[in-house]
């Protein structure tokens, strides 16, 4: 026992874990929330979309020697409104047009990495998978910041974007702006995606978002019960991610991802023995 | 002692619903054409017609909720306001797996009332409470909106909409397949918003016995073929015009 609190304890005496830790705690939090709203609206394969079109917005931020995190919310918001301009203005479906953007956006981004790193040197992985373990002071004043702002926007708008989420066309009727609504969670949802690529990576973010909202899903009824209990699932995998990142010397992307599965794959068994449906 | 349970303040409704030359189209496909009708207020308004008519589109048409290719509609002879409708769509646009309770759902109506910023007060819980009451789902509050019957369903939407204290009641296809309780219920709230001065629309899916309930009905395919009650437009040589082919019914009235 002693042991085991020592084990996660000591770490945290080097600077480095102690940034690494509030990461994990604002990731754990601000992906929960807003990853609620995007479960219940179908909206997965879109946070996925907007999360690999981040890549080529940092790549031209650090050309341009501009913050990576504007560069990369620029592209994601870019990439979001090129998909509704594409579903709007012609019959393709919702996923195609997704699709599409964002395999084009994540082709340049890539494209435009592998160019950098020949004059210097970047590590790509650390924007795919994510390094907790290496963000600086920056990094977590952006990150903190990011993520009160997010859920002071969630909590002033949360019956308003609640019954847009149900009810998007009663909210319409009864005098909402639907429309504009949608657009600010579009926005949310991208400053989250910026928010989490350094812990996580942009290849595997969307599995902060959803996964550990899906989790509390199974398990309570209301919307804001999934938000605080998918909350706790995310920061709990964050955590012991950021922990087998630093014992393993592994990316901590996949790590986090991997707790939060394992919560899902929990629950689901736990409910399905129970018989639940 | 305070007195209990006041009975629900009613806004009565500033005028008829004027619609002129609405027409809707979705890409290609006219939907609807050029319809012309008056709303008025005081009754129950059906608005009937075959699968596909176009029902749903009017009912969007009219609230603003699609864009319109032509026409416009006018209340009390000014544009509409959201404040001013109160709109229960069709079962199948509900995802009813969202985690909401009965009472989330209620409350939803005291959204746009109380407005920006702001939480939803004593007395607006006092009115969703009401509400809930009134169509006698007051002891399922804590019940996921997902593990109730149909009819309970629309119960809740009604007091929904109860709750949002509008002028104008726009229901889309209330009855389908729910129980007879349910149903009484449903027309009972609609008689007494009627009678209070209320605009009450309702699209029906079926020329059963129910018609006879409406003071007024709207019989629509694409265009509208006819308006007036439920006996004037439910005649067989009117009915062949929006259905296609003979359709008797008897209107035990
Ligand atoms: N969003 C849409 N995009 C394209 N076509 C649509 C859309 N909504 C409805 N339609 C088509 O418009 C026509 C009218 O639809 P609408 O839903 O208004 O009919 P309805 O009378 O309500 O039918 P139902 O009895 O099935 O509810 C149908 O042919 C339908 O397929
Ligand atoms: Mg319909």
């Amino acid at each position: 026992m002693e042991r085991l609190w020592h084990g996660l304890v000591d770490p945290l005496s080097f600077a480095f874990m102690q940034r690494a830790l509030l990461v994990a705690v604002a990731v754990g939090i601000l992906c929960a929330v807003v990853g609620s709203y995007l479960l219940v609206q179908s909206l997965a394969l879109l946070g996925d979309a907007i999360s690999h079109s981040l890549l080529p917005g940092l790549a031209i931020a650090y050309m341009l020697g501009l913050n990576l995190f504007v560069g990369a919310f620029v592209a994601g918001l870019l990439s979001a409104l090129l998909i509704q301009w594409i579903r709007s203005a012609s019959p393709l479906k919702p996923d195609a047009a997704m699709g599409i953007v964002f395999s084009a956006f994540f082709a340049l981004g890539i494209l435009l990495i592998t160019w950098i790193q020949r004059r210097a040197r970047i590590d790509l992985n650390h924007f795919l998978f994510g390094n907790i373990l290496g963000v600086n002071a920056v990094d977590v004043l952006t990150v903190v910041g990011i993520t009160l702002l997010v859920l002071g926007l969630v909590a002033l708008f949360f019956k308003e974007l609640t019954f847009c989420s149900f009810d998007p066309l009663g909210a319409k009727a009864a005098g909402l702006p639907t429309e504009r609504l949608g657009w600010g969670l579009m926005v949310l949802t991208s400053l989250t995606l910026v928010a989490s690529m350094k812990a996580v990576g942009v290849l595997l973010v969307l599995a902060m978002l959803i996964t550990p909202a899906a989790t509390a899903y199974l398990l309570v009824p209301q919307l804001h019960q999934v938000m605080l209990l998918g909350s706790l699932f995310g920061v709990s995998a964050s955590l012991l991610g950021m922990y087998a990142s630093y014992y393993l010397n592994v990316a901590s992307g996949p790590a986090i991802v991997l707790v939060a599965s394992a919560w899902f794959g929990l629950a689901f068994l736990g409910r399905s023995l129970l018989g639940k449906r | 002692m305070k007195k209990q349970s006041a009975p629900l303040p009613l806004r009565p409704a500033g005028g008829s619903l004027v619609v002129r030359d609405l027409t809707v189209r979705y890409g290609s496909l006219q939907v609807l054409q050029g319809i012309q009708a008056e709303i008025a207020p005081g009754r129950i308004t059906g608005i009937l017609g075959p699968n596909g008519a176009g029902k749903s589109t009017f009912l969007k048409g009219l609230l603003g909720l699609v864009p319109l290719e032509r026409g416009e509609v006018r209340y009390g002879g000014q544009a509409l306001r959201g404040e001013q409708v109160a709109y229960v769509p069709q079962r199948s646009a509900i995802d009813w797996t969202f985690p909401a309770t009965v009472w989330d759902v209620v409350l939803m109506g005291q959204v746009k009332p109380t407005g920006w910023f702001r939480r939803i007060g004593k007395e607006g819980r006092r009115r969703a409470a009401q509400a809930l009451e009134r169509v006698g789902m007051g002891s399922y509050r804590d019940r996921p909106i997902g593990r109730l019957s149909g009819g309970q369903q629309q119960r809740v939407f009604l007091a929904r909409a109860l709750a949002q204290e509008a002028e104008i009641y726009a229901l889309d296809e209330p009855f389908a397949g729910i129980d007879q309780p349910s149903e009484a219920i449903l027309f009972q709230v609609m008689r007494e918003l009627a009678d209070a001065g209320h605009i009450v629309m309702v699209v029906h899916h079926d020329l059963g016995q129910a018609l006879a309930r409406f003071d007024e009905v709207l019989l629509l395919n694409r265009v509208l073929i006819a308006q007036g009650s439920p006996q004037q437009v439910l005649q067989p040589q009117v009915l062949r015009q929006a259905y296609g082919q003979a359709i008797s019914l008897s209107l035990a009235a």
